[in-house]
């Protein structure tokens, strides 16, 4: 977009409106904070998906990440600290047209809600689940996390991260996603584009998000400013689809790799298999 | 009639459980007596002794539970050593002769029946029968229980349509069963 | 249960032998529970399994879950999905509950736990009684609020509760907990279940008003305010924070009166509906037993064996453990010299009860810690003890 081109628009209308809940703007989130463009991405894409909005629910648990159900004008739960995913399978089985997103942090669903997250994988459970990776809990002040990198320092790691951190791709891709992505907050298009085929795709998908966190992340990594976390996504990241999730795991200092990674066709979802049972139920002279 | 408790024990896959539950559903919903059905549970349960009290009473069952056995039905030799001090004195046993010897202490019943069970089972091509062969017996020796008639109306709606045949004729063997001396 | 229709029932109306675990389970699928979620746990588990062979069969939905955390989570989640929901556990199940239980109050969602308790503390006796979880079924979760809780005594009852549960937490949104125990839920007895017609069921009140006017939390003077599920237009906001009339966040001193005041007092409010007692022989007597659950058999056997010598004993049978019926108890200590309770675990509802009769009588609590039930003859000596 050149100069000229360039104006500013005078509207009453914003392209959001109706997407997010009057009354809960202005948002919690930091100055330089990713969430707030995540929200935006994810309002694009499910418009893009052209699904009935009566049919969309989006469940957060807690943590920053987990406030942006609440801004999103669908049916939207906040929930308890880790417990997303399966509120959202209760959520998602009562209703077999139903979208449930998953929306929340890395600390929310790797390390409290760890459980919840592989098992619901494994069952081929039908949400989408996006996590905003911002390597800390934010919400509570920078304590390391499940996503923590060796050698990063946070409020409980002041001489530096030293536990392995989990790989989330991988993690996902293992215990039978049909659908893994992953990029930094700084691919806004493609990013949109993955979570438009997954919410479109029936089935557990799954897009890590690389998010900056200034404040609580940055600040102690010598990345205080939002720009400086967006420089070295850019820096550092390699668009390699189809990588074999074993070696996407982020190292300090280390190429991260990005782009759709897992992208399974026809696999039965939890859905079908409980419509299976319900029928086989039927069919069989099983007393009860 | 007062307070009556039973108990079946055996061990597991002689059908124990499915003794206490035909007596205790025909008291209950074909003789217009309460009567409650527990059988034991837990680790204690898997393999080893089995076994399923029924407790009988005309009034509201206000003990759920059976610790004076007025009738103990015994189709092992290890239930039968569990058991046996929760007999009453005066109380009646009735057991699986093939599969328990009795000693002294079964001197404080007021009666002992004994049955072959087992044994009428095969004849009639599978052991599984003993248990009906039985119940079978049991309702030729005692009225304080429970009548043949409630009896054999569930054994045909509880028992799987392709065996209810085979068990009545053990439930028949067992009632015509004279016991020896 | 026998079904030998070809087309398949939801209530099993007619005559049947079971057991309370069962019963519980047709009680619930009588209400209109179409999704349970829950984790095997004695000795609960056949409330699970027998939910996982007929919900199919009525179009409902059974979930075995990674854990208790997850199946209350799926729980809230199938409410708000538009969907009479339920999970079945123990106390250590419970415990893991609880947190989410407190969501489901701070949320208003309807949906019934069954606690089969067994005794504790920590793993305790599995496969034995407990009535030890009367105090964590009424303040298991932090904060404050009012919870209903139902305690059977036979078979008949077990289904009977647990279609009132669900009544219960339709009527007031709130999960209501079923407080079994391990001797009620493994013991087989007679179960009439009535016909359909005859059942009363409720279900949660709906909004009138369009989503663009709707405010989810407003509620009219029943205290309850009517319940939007997701998919039907009402963009329901619901979240644990303290919240305010729209749904949204507010957590100022003032939202929080508000909103803990309300969902406390809708139950406060209505009490006198959910209280519900057996008085048995109180008219003249000068003692009382106050006993629930398994206990109350035995203490029914002492009240009759103690009248056949003379003795001016009676029962209060408590079949809503909470809210604590203290009007009730205030008046008996006017009238008895005594209160016995006899009780499955170290004192839980003896305390309520000293509490509840103001130093007007004296009151004793009668023991098992667990494992043992109390026979009647038990009870008897002790009501015999002066």
């Amino acid at each position: 977009m050149s100069e000229e081109e360039f104006q500013l628009i005078e509207a009453d209308a914003h392209p959001l409106d109706g997407y997010l809940r009057e009354g809960r703007i202005p948002h919690i989130f930091c100055p330089a904070c990713s969430l707030g463009s995540v929200t935006n991405i994810l309002i694009e894409a499910i418009k893009e998906a052209e699904f009935d909005r009566k049919k969309i629910s989006v469940v957060s648990g807690i943590g920053c990440t987990g406030r942006i159900a609440g801004y999103l004008n669908f049916d939207s739960f906040h929930t308890t600290h880790g417990r997303a995913i399966p509120f959202a399978i209760g959520l998602s089985v009562t209703d077999p047209e139903r979208k449930v997103i998953v929306i929340s942090g890395d600390g929310d669903l790797f390390a409290i809600g760890g459980n919840h997250f592989i098992h619901a994988a494994r069952r081929n459970a039908d949400i989408t689940v996006i996590c905003v990776n911002n390597f800390n809990y934010g919400m509570t002040g920078g304590q390391a996390g499940p996503t923590t990198y060796v050698g990063q320092y946070q409020t409980t790691a002041p001489y530096g991260a030293v536990e392995e951190p989990f790989n989330l791709p991988d993690l996902a891709a293992s215990c039978g996603a049909v659908y893994v992505a992953r990029w930094s907050a700084l691919d806004v298009r493609r990013m949109k584009d993955s979570f438009t085929e997954a919410l479109l795709k029936k089935g557990f998908t799954f897009v890590e998000v690389l998010g900056s966190c200034p404040t609580t992340f940055g600040r102690r990594n010598q990345l205080a400013e939002g720009k400086k976390i967006l420089e070295y996504f850019k820096e550092k990241s390699e668009i390699q689809h189809g990588a074999d999730t074993k070696t996407v795991r982020i190292d300090k200092d280390s190429q991260i790799i990005v782009g759709k990674f897992v992208d399974i066709k026809d696999k039965k979802t939890l859905t079908d298999h409980l419509m299976a049972i319900q029928r086989m139920s039927k069919a069989t002279g099983k007393k009860g | 009639m007062g307070r009556v408790e039973v108990r079946f024990a055996g061990f597991g896959g002689q059908g124990i459980g499915l003794m206490g539950r035909l007596v205790g559903e025909a008291v209950a919903l074909y003789e217009g007596k309460n009567s409650v059905m527990t059988q034991s549970y837990g680790p204690e349960s898997r393999g080893g002794a089995s076994s399923a009290d029924v407790v009988i009473d005309t009034e509201d069952i206000d003990f759920p539970k059976a610790t004076d056995l007025d009738y103990f039905v015994v189709m092992s030799e290890e239930a039968y050593s569990k058991y046996i001090p929760r007999l009453k004195k005066g109380g009646i046993l009735f057991v699986e002769e093939g599969l328990v010897t009795l000693d002294e202490q079964a001197d404080k019943a007021k009666k002992i029946f004994k049955i072959p069970a087992t044994k009428i089972a095969e004849s009639l091509g599978s052991r599984l029968y003993a248990n009906i062969a039985m119940l079978g017996f049991l309702c030729a020796n005692t009225k304080e229980i429970v009548s043949e008639e409630a009896l054999l109306k569930v054994m045909k709606t509880k028992i799987k349509a392709r065996f209810v045949e085979k068990n009545l004729i053990a439930f028949q063997k067992g009632k015509e069963h004279q016991q020896e001396g | 249960m026998s079904n030998q229709d070809s087309e398949i029932p939801v209530v099993l109306t007619g005559q049947h032998y079971t057991t309370g675990n069962h019963a519980a389970a047709e009680g619930s699928i009588a209400a209109g529970c179409r999704f349970f979620g829950g984790y095997p746990i004695t000795p609960s588990s056949e409330i699970a399994e027998h939910m996982a062979l007929r919900l199919p069969k009525i179009n409902g939905n059974f979930l075995q879950f990674e854990d208790e955390i997850a199946s209350i989570a799926g729980v809230l989640g199938a409410s708000w999905g538009g969907v009479k929901s339920m999970t079945a556990t123990s106390g250590p199940g419970y415990s893991l509950m609880v947190e989410n239980i407190g969501l489901g109050l701070m949320t208003e969602t309807p949906c019934v736990i069954i606690n089969v308790q067994r005794g504790g503390p920590s793993t305790g006796l599995p496969t034995l009684i407990g009535q030890q979880d009367i105090m964590q079924a009424r303040w298991g979760s932090h904060g404050d609020y009012e919870i209903i809780a139902l305690s059977p005594s036979n078979v008949q009852e077990c289904f009977d509760l647990a279609l009132e549960a669900f009544n219960f937490s339709e009527q007031y949104r709130l999960p209501v907990t079923l407080l079994m125990d391990e001797v009620i839920g493994h013991m087989s007895e007679k179960l009439i279940v009535p016909p359909k017609e005859e059942l009363t069921i409720i279900s949660r009140k709906k909004p009138t008003d369009p989503p663009d006017k709707h405010l989810p939390y407003k509620a009219d003077d029943s205290l309850v305010p009517p319940m939007a599920t997701a998919g039907e237009g009402y963009r329901v906001m619901v979240t644990g924070l303290t919240h305010d009339e729209r749904g949204y966040p507010d957590l100022s001193p003032e939202a929080q009166d508000k909103a803990v005041r309300r969902i406390n007092d809708k139950i406060r409010l209505n009490k006198d509906k959910i209280i519900k007692l057996e008085e048995y022989m109180l008219d003249d007597a000068k003692t009382a037993l106050v006993s629930f659950g398994t206990s109350a058999r035995a203490a029914k056997g002492a009240v009759n064996r103690a009248r056949k010598k003379g003795i001016k004993v009676g029962l209060l049978r408590l079949i809503t453990l909470w809210p604590f019926p203290d009007e009730k108890i205030d008046q008996l200590a006017d009238q008895v010299d005594k209160i016995i309770i006899p009780e499955i675990n170290y004192g839980q509802v003896t305390r309520e009860v000293e509490r509840a009769v103001h130093g007007k009588t004296e009151v004793k609590g009668d023991f098992r810690l667990g494992g043992a039930i109390h026979t009647p003859q038990e009870i008897l000596k002790e009501i015999e003890r002066n």
